[in-house]
């Protein structure tokens, strides 16, 4: 008898579940962390390099951030790594055991959502 | 019969394949990121609007250098765990998957070695 063909990760997203705030910030867990991956870490990695290699690659980076395209980047990556910030102390305090009531999870996630764009914000007008 | 111990036997043969230290490293470099992103909060403040020199002078101090290095190496490991983590859901074509775990591998080395090494150069005044 051949097996039956079960549907496979990541079948959340698409017809078996109704989207949620749970299961939302769920994958958008893991898709800022995989922008942070991709596209934080070489902008980290660039800055260092920059005020490595002299004045005027470091000219070229600060140049690059005061354009639309590089305020625009500036601004995915602060929103990613604040929300992955926050969230990831919501997933080490359910990691702990606590808080898993679907009363908590949402009142934690609209907190994390919260302090997100605050913290966002104030970083951003810190930085431009 | 088997000479095997019977812990021998039992090891590295759950779901998994291995114990839970991938989990573990994930939620361990997780806290340890929550205080280094702390310090480059601070470092963001310090350096908002700085020119080369100024930025030049934060990198090279021997603390700051520290924890850059810190900050560097435990990012890019943590990265690396997570897109590992990312591949193995979704991923489901063997040979893509091996490659793809390949380069997230290197690409995480590589960026240490190239931040470290950066990181040096600025501190050393090389």
């Amino acid at each position: 008898m051949k097996a039956k063909q079960r549907p496979l990760s990541p079948f959340m997203i698409g017809p078996y579940y109704k989207p949620q705030m749970t299961s939302l910030m769920s994958i958008a867990h893991r898709a800022s962390g995989v922008f942070l991956s991709v596209v934080g870490a070489p902008l980290l990695l660039w800055w260092i390099m920059a005020v490595a290699a002299g004045p005027e690659a470091y000219e070229s980076l600060v140049s690059f951030f005061g354009g639309l395209p590089g305020r625009l980047l500036l601004a995915a990556s602060l929103l990613a790594l604040f929300y992955h910030l926050f969230n990831g102390i919501r997933h080490l305090v359910w990691d702990s055991g606590r808080a898993l009531e679907i009363r908590s999870a949402y009142a934690a996630g609209w907190l994390v959502l919260i302090a997100t764009v605050l913290a966002s914000a104030v970083m951003l007008g810190t930085l431009l | 019969m088997s000479m095997t111990n019977p812990l021998a036997r039992a090891r590295g043969h759950g779901s998994a394949k291995e114990g839970v230290r991938h989990w573990l490293a994930q939620r361990a470099t997780a806290v340890f990121l929550i205080l280094l992103t702390g310090w480059l909060g601070y470092a963001a403040f310090a350096l908002a609007g700085a020119d080369f020199a100024a930025a030049r002078a934060f990198m090279s101090h021997p603390f700051n250098a520290a924890l850059l290095i810190l900050l560097v190496i435990t990012v890019l490991y943590h990265g690396m765990l997570g897109l590992q983590v990312v591949v193995e859901d979704y991923v489901h074509h063997p040979a893509a998957e091996i490659i793809l775990h390949f380069l997230i591998r290197a690409g995480a080395y590589l960026g240490m070695a190239f931040g470290v090494v950066n990181i040096l150069i600025i501190a050393l005044g090389a």
